[in-house]
């Protein structure tokens, strides 16, 4: 959406298809955002307006087919069974969140009140953290990297964004629930962005939340419908066993399943993790191999919402640039 | 009043499932993804090398319901060795030594003329499983292996199409069983299903989930017996723990305190969900739940059924005969510590006490003391 505007406003026609419904992706069902925990409703809203724009042409509801280059054009196929003719493509076909499912062991899907981020966001969205049987809950755990940094899973890289994800997360459980304890399991914090390790280290001084370097093993439910973690306390050397009213599972950045059938049905290449690889790492993040198609945002690797519209401003300097200097 | 009584009983069923509809269908969802291959016919069976003293009906009913009941082809050859999986867990035997031991059972296999294989215990299972993988992941070893086999006895052996554990096996014709069953998991005063407890076995699937029915963590191969039959699996804490065995544990003598003090684990933690038998899979398992209760309640006068009763243990063959009728003292219930009476009247299985230590021939066996449950 931000590539699309700012496109449009250097006199550009755009075509923007959207697979879903509506836009927004996954950032309108999120609730507050890390660090600074804005409303996530102002950047849909002002993403919104950047699409508002004569030269945006916005159809949802579609998904790509394919797109085929034909003598320096693109003629992409879209599932209504219709052509569209471009000189230029910008993939932006984000990502998926890793199905929790797969981690069989941590029991999503099979206990009701083991639950996902995505789960906890709608549930301070409808301002309702609850149990399934509608308890408050008392003691809540976190999973970090449930899907990241596995090589059981086939994900051997970090998604980047679930430790803060979780230390916000926790601090908003407490701002909700001011007498619950909470208790995130982490393998490393990985605090890398702005404004992260200070979110950090606010999170332990004013909320309390408690945070214990280990890698969950299993859950399981006992008589009382508690939910019963095997954790190793890697810091003291030691396992652990506790119980617990909810359990949140970080769920981890995937290549998107329409991004994947994209790169088959185009010959488009992805790299090792799946996402789509850019011609370059260093110069060329925003390019693919295929002269005219670009990448923009979290179809390349595990992006946030400040990385993701850099990554799509750069994406139009590129088709700029190509327009203006390489489109023969 | 009988109308009442019996709608009463359909809305509590109701609302039993309503409560784990969500459990149900996140496992049914596992389950699919771990459906694997089982031969309908044409098995090389090989034995078990304790289950024959322990447990001595299993095995012979297995052979009954395949052979004389489905009326299936399982085959043994009397060459059949241990697969000295005791001895690799216990660290004596070497890798190298095993694998050529098993290329003999598969060649063993192949002059026979079978290409399916049904492996009653779970510790050969798992030898065979993680013997198959390593040769598919390192097949310089599987080339290794022909040539010491070949050089010690000139045999040739091909890898099984396909390889089930008998619990594979009961499993696949659960529904057959069901159909011919006399006697439900059902508590006859109640109407309630049974609470069943069942205990795959750490070499089952734990190491390879895709041989297991249902995979290794929710698996569904005893399950899936239980619910044809009419119980209800028991999810508990330590569903997954070990039962004590783990070969090193009980095999070097000094580690006996940990076997205990994990089967304890096991049992302290079940006992809240009141289970009426446990279900197992693996020999090992199945004598150390069953042997270690005796050694808690007398070291601690702890008994972990209800009624100061303890809980029997019951492999999956036994559970099969009780369903279909067959007598239990031809089963061999009466050579488990634990005695299943209690579980007998439960159901309403009859019985007859003076039989229980004959033998075929009506010949009275001395009678052990101090069995439990007895």
């Amino acid at each position: 959406m931000e590539a699309a505007g700012q496109l449009a406003r250097a006199d550009y026609i755009v075509t923007l298809l959207e697979k879903e419904s509506v836009t927004g992706g996954h950032v309108k069902d999120w609730y507050h955002l890390f660090p600074d925990r804005r409303d996530s409703r102002e950047v849909i809203n002002y993403l919104e307006q950047q699409v508002e724009h004569k030269n945006v042409s916005l159809r949802t509801g579609i998904t790509v087919e394919n797109l085929r280059k034909n003598s320096g054009s693109f003629l992409i196929k879209t599932s209504d069974g219709g052509e569209i003719k471009s000189d230029a493509v910008i993939v932006a076909t984000g990502f998926d969140m890793f199905r929790s499912e797969r981690k069989e062991e941590y029991g999503y899907g099979i206990y009701d009140n083991v639950i996902t981020s995505a789960d906890l966001e709608a549930m301070f969205r409808k301002n309702e953290v609850r149990r399934h049987n509608g308890d408050i809950p008392a003691t809540i755990g976190f999973i970090h990297c449930v899907g990241s940094r596995d090589e059981k899973v086939g994900n051997v890289y970090c998604s980047k964004l679930c430790c803060v994800t979780a230390v916000k997360q926790a601090m908003e459980v407490k701002k909700h629930i001011p007498g619950a304890r909470v208790f995130c399991f982490y393998m490393d914090m990985r605090m890398g962005g702005a404004m992260y390790e200070e979110l950090y280290k606010e999170s332990q001084e004013n909320y309390g939340i408690n945070y214990i370097r280990g890698k969950l093993s299993e859950v399981a439910e006992n008589i009382n419908n508690k939910l019963v973690v095997k954790v190793e306390d890697t810091l003291a050397g030691r396992p652990l066993r506790m119980e617990l009213d909810m359990l949140v599972l970080m769920a981890g950045m995937e290549m998107s399943r329409s991004g994947l059938n994209l790169a088959k049905s185009s010959g488009l290449q992805t790299g090792e993790n799946r996402f789509f690889a850019p011609a370059d790492h260093h110069f060329g993040s925003n390019k693919s191999k295929m002269e005219g198609v670009f990448y923009a945002g979290a179809c390349t690797a595990p992006m946030n919402i400040t990385e993701t519209i850099s990554h799509a401003r750069a994406a139009v300097a590129d088709v700029i640039d190509y327009f203006r200097n390489m489109k023969s | 009043m009988n109308i009442l009584l019996k709608y009463s009983l359909q809305i509590k069923k109701i609302t039993t499932l309503n409560n784990s509809l969500m459990q149900q269908d996140g496992k049914k969802r596992i389950w699919s993804d771990y459906q694997k291959e089982i031969a309908d016919d044409h098995f090389f069976y090989v034995r078990s090398c304790i289950r024959q003293s322990f447990f001595p009906g299993s095995e012979q009913f297995f052979l009954h319901f395949m052979r004389d009941i489905l009326g299936k082809d399982v085959y043994e050859n009397p060459s059949h060795t241990t697969c000295t999986g005791i001895g690799y867990h216990g660290d004596v035997v070497p890798l190298a030594t095993i694998m050529t031991v098993v290329a003999r059972h598969f060649a063993l296999m192949k002059e026979s003329g079978y290409k399916n294989i049904a492996i009653s215990c779970v510790t050969s299972f798992g030898i065979y499983t993680e013997i198959i993988e390593t040769w598919k992941h390192f097949p310089e070893e599987l080339e290794k292996t022909r040539e010491y086999l070949f050089k010690a006895t000139g045999r040739e052996f091909d890898v099984p199409e396909t390889m089930a554990h008998t619990s594979d096996i009961i499993y696949k014709f659960r529904n057959e069983i069901a159909e011919k069953a006399k006697y439900r998991l059902i508590n006859k005063e109640t109407g309630e299903p049974l609470n069943v407890v069942e205990h795959i076995g750490c070499h089952y699937s734990k190491m390879f989930p895709k041989y297991g029915v249902g995979g290794a963590e929710f698996p569904n191969v005893l399950g899936g017996m239980i619910d044809s039959w009419g119980g209800k699996v028991v999810d508990y804490p330590e569903r997954r723990h070990c039962c004590g065995f783990g070969f090193r544990q009980y095999l070097v003598q000094a580690n006996r305190g940990y076997s205990l003090s994990n089967t304890v684990k096991k049992f302290d933690s079940m006992k809240p969900f009141k289970p009426d038998f446990v279900l197992t899979n693996c020999p090992g398992c199945n004598m150390f739940m069953d042997k270690w209760q005796y050694t808690m309640k007398e070291m601690e006068g702890t008994v972990y059924g209800e009624n100061g009763e303890s809980i029997p243990i019951l492999t999956y063959e036994e559970l099969a005969g009780l369903v279909l009728g067959v007598n239990p003292w031809d089963l061999g219930l009466q050579y488990h510590m634990v005695q299943s009476e209690p579980l007998f009247k439960k159901i309403g299985i009859e019985y007859d006490t003076d039989d229980k230590y004959k033998t075929k021939d009506g010949r009275q066996m001395p009678i052990p003391q101090n069995m439990i449950n007895a």
